[in-house]
């Protein structure tokens, strides 16, 4: 398969990007997403050219490193997986394809595809953790979880924090992935003993840091390779409203 | 309690509050302008616009409805800026999302909806209050004014229809999304309520876009 | 030459780990503030670390290469992790999974370690779900259990197929409560270079910025790698991309020896191949195994048709299918460990009844798991897994059964360590899989998990205490010393001895040759004369690599072309190593497997009576070959087997 590549190029932080077109050929349609772009990077190398930099690692849909803007999505066309998991038959032989870095005030550009995510770690360092030291842990047993909420706490933290959800929403919110973590643990025994302080203070987090706010447009949804589901922006909402009034 | 309503989700708790309180107005409002064209005579209208514009309740009541909008308006624009300053940089392609259409353009619809607040508020409530200029009819003695002539001529006229019409059609758009958004954003999530506050979204938006949109078509084609 | 001391506690093996914190030396909490440790990787055991030592009060650092900690590649693991906590009342017991892992690493590690890891096991869970680990859990509100090779009890704990990211998320949230705390300090997109030696003792590292290109100097009391395994060293692997044996490296070479370095494991259960730009192998959890049934066409006319693509898997008829596993071993059948299933598959694909269109697959069936328990059960368990398979491959699982075939996946070797996990070198500790300690010569499923945050948890912040105990009086050494400098200087002339070739060939291809000829005679059999071509073709490689490589960019930007070049540099010196290693081994055991030592049925042959040692290996300069040091093992608690799955 033959690809037209319009992808976005800029040195680092500090300079100007632009897009710049590029021609791949001989693409195996069982190829991966990212293993056609290795492709691309290994003539450009040969060319003397500079290879796209893009983060990738696990690349078994995992890690939540990879992050490509691909014809206005997140991740690409196709649903519930990241860019590494997205394969070269979704598209038509001959096809252009977009490549773009996540865009949000609070992920700066690093390096062509590349941006700092940093922000959220910063927002769980306010509170995406149970305040439990080594050692200080009970039996596993002691206290029963309903399998209800397990699973739909399971369901929560298989959020991959790779940032689909700020990158696809209109307002560059970030409410899916903090109401994911504020969920998860707001569900099980062992997070409620904090869970006031820990949605106020992620959420005055996430505001802090310039992302915007949630419209309940549902793009996120629509977009996160896990399926984190919108009912956990319920959630948020409701436990912010708890822990606003107490 | 103090970041409350700074914080994104609270500024967004107390849209959806005002948003919900205008929801209930405007039925209300619905249910007076429908008089118009139940009513052969313009008098249950001329009455119970008075009954609005006069009682001490209603008119505390007036004060808050005015302090929601404003608020729901401010509060609305501050939202979008933030939202507008969190992408600098736009995207160069974007796909149609599958979700929710009208949800991503409620700063247009509301801007539509302003406009038209503005000019309706000049027509009836400052002509009414202010400006003296509405004709006056005398029902059982008593002297009202006769606001329901007002609309009478104004629906006589194609554009204002029209751009009615059309104003009020925005509306709905609005209100599909405003509606069950507000239920979310209450943090209301239920397996089975959920999808009935949905439901109800749906038939309150087009009932009332409807309600309101039958008047002006009344007028203008009847006799 | 130095002597391998285990310090393997006095007393009987149960009382051991107990023996030895009783005393031990301890640090005071007002000695640990003073303190500086550094922990390279935040993988399982490098988290689990960083946080519990943050908890205890020294001053941590904690590197990693990923954007974010909560990226490294233990997030990855799917299946599980084992505690012998015997919910199930299946008979489980401390001794049954120090037993288990004894055995199932084919008698090739320390009893001691062994039984401590089976130990503190329960600890693990215990403190995973105080932390909101969502296990899964029965109606009753309690935790379930699925069982794993090598094993006749249920004790594996799982997050549906992603009980690595929800542990790796646990310990990452520790680690994040202890930065905000202010105990930890982290640098993520940075990775380590080299480690700097002061009077004998570990006491820094050199670091490169990825972002800047910045290389930087880092000074600690005691440094700890948690830098996970060396997998990548055949190119394709289930390892991350980015995973490297650098940091292990540059410490071998600096004076830590290395442990076991043929012993790798390859998983039976991978998506197989499917052509030359190929970057990546995934694995489909071993759980799989409970409810799969592993088979190819008992004929070879009808092996052929598949592979050709004239026949379809679910057109054979069940007489003529051949379910090997259950067929050579009826006592564990579909779960043998891995090394075993993983021989076998390529027994049959040697024999020509493999599947796909490369002929080198088997078939991993649910069928008869979906009749028995339906459809909705087998989602439940493993829905995420099917949905990963069929993105890749374009086939539903569901309905004609999946296509596997064993891949590179976790190295048992690794840096040597005594029972404190100090290496040879004073001060430099390595965690999890970057050490070689407790699986021998092949891991049982769902314990990397659990010797990841055992280490890092439960035996790192105990016994390092005892070598800080002796350091309470040295002052924080600043960065300027003739070994920080030299450290530097060695890091940038690497670094710019690579961007100064400008040859032909790019950092990829050379990975990519290094892998075939690691797979080749370095894989799943071995022998004497494919070993020693390896380490001839892999030492004109390596010559070509340092005069033909083209690695573009500069040294103080973000490079990633340099990143590569520096660890696949690395890497042609490991795989040289591995195959030294496995050459001296004459036996096989384990994941080492020497076609000349095996059974009339084709099982692998031990000799322990010559071969029941660690070898541990110590650098003697780029000129000169490596030493070769044996730690004998002693069985003092149980008796060592031919191991029997049948």
């Amino acid at each position: 398969m033959d690809f037209t590549l319009k992808i976005w190029r800029q040195k680092n932080s500090g300079e100007k990007g632009k897009f710049v077109n590029y021609k791949v050929g001989n693409v195996s349609s069982d190829s991966s997403f990212l293993e056609m772009l290795d492709v691309l990077n290994e003539e450009l190398i040969l060319k003397n050219e500079e290879p796209v930099a893009f983060d990738h690692d696990c690349r078994e849909g995992i890690c939540g490193c990879c992050s490509l803007y691909i014809n206005g999505r997140p991740h690409g066309p196709d649903e519930l997986i990241t860019v590494c998991q997205l394969h070269m038959r979704k598209f038509k032989d001959g096809d252009s394809i977009v490549i773009e870095p996540w865009r949000a005030r609070p992920f700066p550009v690093i390096k062509d595809l590349i941006v700092d995510r940093t922000a959220f770690d910063k927002i769980l360092m306010e509170g995406g953790f149970v305040s439990v030291n080594t050692g200080n842990a009970p039996d596993a047993h002691a206290v029963p979880v309903p399998k209800q909420n397990a699973d739909l706490a399971f369901d929560a933290a298989a959020c991959i924090g790779c940032g689909a959800c700020v990158a696809a929403c209109k307002n560059a919110s970030a409410m899916l992935f903090v109401s994911a973590k504020v969920s998860q643990f707001a569900l099980l025994p062992q997070g409620r003993v904090e869970a006031k302080e820990r949605v106020r203070a992620m959420v005055a987090k996430m505001d802090e840091l310039g992302f915007g706010s949630c419209s309940n447009t549902g793009a996120c949804e629509a977009e996160c390779p896990k399926g984190i589901s919108l009912t956990n922006i319920a959630r948020i909402n409701r436990e912010f409203i708890k822990a606003g009034s107490a | 309690m103090t970041n409350f309503f700074t914080s994104s989700i609270g500024k967004k708790i107390l849209m959806a509050g005002l948003g919900l309180f205008l929801i209930v107005f405007l039925l209300v409002h619905l249910g007076i302008n429908l008089l118009l064209i139940i009513f052969e005579s313009r008098d249950p209208f001329n009455i119970a616009a008075h009954f609005m514009g006069t009682n001490v309740l209603i008119k505390i009541f007036e004060l808050v409805l005015f302090g929601g909008f404003l608020l729901h308006i401010t509060y609305g624009l501050i939202v979008q800026m933030q939202n507008w300053i969190a992408r600098p940089v736009s995207y160069a392609k974007t796909h149609p999302s599958q979700t929710s259409f009208f949800s991503k353009y409620m700063i247009h619809t509301a801007v539509i909806i302003g406009i038209f607040l503005v000019i309706h508020l000049f027509d009836f409530y400052l002509q009414a209050k202010i400006f003296g200029g509405v004709p006056e009819v005398v029902i059982d003695g008593k002297t009202y004014h006769d606001l329901g002539l007002l609309v009478f001529e104004k629906f006589k006229i194609g554009w204002v229809v029209i751009f009615y019409i059309f104003t009020f059609i925005f509306l709905g758009f609005h209100l599909l999304h405003g509606f069950q958004s507000a239920f979310q954003t209450f943090g209301l999530d239920h397996r089975t309520l959920t999808p009935v506050i949905k439901a109800s979204g749906v038939i309150y938006s087009v009932v009332v876009v409807a309600g309101f949109i039958l008047i002006p078509l009344v007028i203008y084609f009847g006799n | 030459m130095v002597k391998l001391n285990s310090k393997i506690p006095a007393g009987p093996l149960a009382e051991k780990w107990t023996n030895y914190k009783a005393g031990q030396n301890l640090v005071n909490p007002a000695n640990k503030r003073k303190l500086d440790i550094i922990v390279v990787g935040t993988g399982l055991a490098g988290a689990s670390a960083a946080a519990s030592l943050g908890e205890m009060g020294f001053n941590v650092k904690s590197f990693c290469y990923q954007d974010s900690p909560r990226r490294a590649h233990s997030i990855a693991a799917q299946g599980g992790i084992n505690a012998a906590k015997n919910y199930q009342n299946d008979g489980d017991s401390v001794y049954r999974l120090f037993y288990d892992t004894i055995k199932g690493g084919d008698y090739r590690s320390r009893e001691s370690n062994v039984y401590r890891l089976a130990e503190v096991s329960n600890s693990i869970i215990d403190q995973c779900v105080a932390q909101g680990v969502p296990f899964a859990r029965d109606y009753g509100g309690y935790l379930v259990n699925r069982s794993f090779g090598g094993a006749q009890v249920s004790r594996t704990f799982y997050a549906k197929g992603q009980t690595g990211q929800q542990l790796l998320l646990g310990a990452f949230s520790a680690l994040m409560r202890q930065v905000k705390l202010g105990s930890v300090e982290i640098f993520p997109r940075t990775e380590m270079h080299d480690l700097v030696i002061i009077d004998g003792k570990a006491r820094g590292i050199i670091t490169r910025d990825l972002i800047t290109g910045k290389i930087e100097r880092h000074f600690a009391h005691a440094v700890v790698l948690a830098t996970g395994g060396y997998g990548n060293t055949y190119y394709l692997s289930t390892m991350a991309m980015g995973a490297n044996v650098s940091a292990a490296w540059m410490s071998y070479k600096r004076g830590a020896y290395f442990g076991n370095p043929c012993f790798v494991q390859i998983h039976p259960t991978c998506i197989p191949v499917h052509g030359d730009n190929q970057s990546k192998l995934t694995l489909m959890s071993e759980s799989l195994r409970n409810d799969g049934r592993i088979w190819v066409p008992k004929n070879l006319e009808d092996a052929k048709k598949v592979q050709k693509g004239e026949l379809k898997a679910i057109d054979i008829p069940e007489e003529n299918r051949d379910y090997y596993l259950e067929r050579r071993y009826p006592a564990f059948g579909n779960l043998v460990p891995r090394d075993v299933a993983s021989r076998a598959a390529k027994e049959r694909c040697d024999e020509g009844h493999g599947v796909g269109s490369t002929g080198l697959a088997v078939y991993l069936d649910f069928k008869d798991a979906i009749k028995r328990q339906g459809q909705k059960a087998i989602e439940e368990k493993y829905g995420n897994l099917f949905q990963m398979y069929e993105k890749i491959v374009d086939q539903n699982p569901y309905t004609s059964p999946m296509m596997i075939y064993p891949a590179i996946h976790y190295a048992m070797g690794g840096l040597w360590v005594d029972y404190e996990l100090q290496t040879t070198i004073p001060g430099l500790f390595a965690i999890g899989e970057a050490n070689f300690s407790d699986h021998g010569a092949n891991r049982l499923g769902a314990s990397a998990l659990m010797q990841g945050l055992a280490d890092g948890y439960f035996v790192l912040p105990y016994t390092i205490q005892n070598y800080l105990a002796s350091d309470i009086r040295t002052a924080k050494i600043p960065t300027n010393t003739p070994e920080f400098d030299e450290a530097e200087k060695n890091v940038r002339a690497k670094m710019e001895g690579l961007l100064k070739i400008q040859g032909k060939t790019t950092v990829d291809t050379f990975h990519k040759r290094l892998g075939k000829i690691m797979w080749d005679h370095v894989g799943m059999a071995r022998n004497k004369e494919g070993l020693q071509k390896a380490i001839d073709q892999i030492k004109a490689l390596r010559l070509e690599f340092w005069t033909d490589v083209k690695v573009p960019g500069k040294l103080d930007e973000m490079n990633t072309e340099l990143e590569k070049a520096t660890r696949v540099a690395d890497f042609l010196e490991m795989g040289e190593l591995m195959a030294r290693d496995a050459l001296q081994r004459e036996e096989s055991c384990g994941g080492h497997f020497r076609e000349e030592y095996q059974t009339p049925e084709g099982e692998a042959l031990r000799d322990d009576e010559n071969c029941t040692f660690v070898s541990a290996w110590e650098h003697k300069g780029a000129t000169q070959e490596p030493a070769l040091h044996k730690e004998d093992l002693n069985f003092e608690f149980i008796e060592v087997k031919q191991r029997n799955y049948k």
